[in-house]
């Protein structure tokens, strides 16, 4: 699913990385732990967290997360998005929940990431 | 390929840096020009050894070796040690506090997932001393 689509969906707004809103995704991933995300994310994935701190962008970019999409509204401060642009992550914000943004978006055919 | 070395000093509650040597670590990978799975683990046993020796150690340092055959990531701190490692390497194993659980972590899978990680992962820890985590990605043919 492209990441134009997948805002388009969840009515989010693009917090940055509008130039790669093209951007196809595979999975998707809804966590706020972050060492969970280190361990089931593999490649090609949107990342939902409802977490803004640097830490996630850290943990996206060690994780080859592609784009983030923060959930409930949450918009993270300006030290988070500088590091997201370093990294050309596309970040994105919607005011549904965690479990409403997963719910559309996997209706829509976005799957989750199955452990091996 | 040289053998090739860095060393990364890491202090204790340094939220603020906390993933820079790990972002470093991963560009000098990609500078190297290995493949893009082997980086990811490398990345991602280094930043969990990193945030490790910020949220539960007094300081310590990371350090990358790359040579024809293998990455080497050691991760040495200057204590408190850890009183039970076999229980330390449990899944889900923590003893992080409230305020870190909030900033996403202590979920208790960092120590296994760098075991996972590597293809040879061994770790030693003294009470009071430090804990010694030497971590080996060997290279494949293509890597
Ligand atoms: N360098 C260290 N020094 C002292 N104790 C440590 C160190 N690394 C890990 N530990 C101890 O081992 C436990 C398990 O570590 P592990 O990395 O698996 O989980 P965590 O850091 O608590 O959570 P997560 O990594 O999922 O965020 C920690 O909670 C801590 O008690
Ligand atoms: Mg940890």
């Amino acid at each position: 699913m492209k990441l134009i689509d997948i805002m388009e969906k969840v009515k989010a707004e693009v917090l940055c990385g509008s130039e790669f809103l093209n951007t196809e995704v595979q999975y998707a991933f809804g966590s706020d732990l972050m060492s969970d995300v280190l361990a089931y994310v593999k490649g090609n994935t949107l990342l939902l967290t409802g977490l803004t701190n640097p830490q996630v962008i850290r943990t996206a970019e060690m994780a080859d997360v592609v784009a983030i999409l923060f959930v409930r509204g949450k918009i993270p401060g300006k030290d988070v998005i500088d590091l997201a642009m370093e990294n050309s992550m596309a970040v994105l914000t919607t005011k549904y929940t965690l479990y409403t943004t997963s719910g559309i978006l996997y209706s829509e055919g976005l799957r989750g990431i199955e452990q091996d | 390929m040289d053998n090739i070395r860095y060393d990364f000093e890491i202090e204790k509650d340094d939220f603020e840096r906390a993933g820079e040597a790990s972002s470093s670590i991963k560009k000098i990978l990609r500078q190297l020009g290995l493949n893009s799975g082997i980086i990811r683990r490398v990345a991602i046993a280094a930043y969990e050894a990193e945030m490790n020796l910020v949220i539960h150690s007094n300081g310590g340092s990371i350090v990358i070796e790359i040579d024809p055959r293998k990455v080497t990531i050691f991760a040495n701190d200057k204590g408190p040690g850890i009183k039970d490692v076999k229980l330390a390497m449990k899944e889900g194993y923590s003893t992080a506090s409230d305020r870190i659980r909030e900033m996403g972590f202590g979920a208790g899978m960092g120590l296994p997932n760098m075991k996972k990680c590597s293809d040879d992962f061994s770790i030693k820890s003294i009470l009071k001393e430090g804990t010694f985590i030497v971590m080996k990605m060997f290279l494949k043919d293509g890597d």
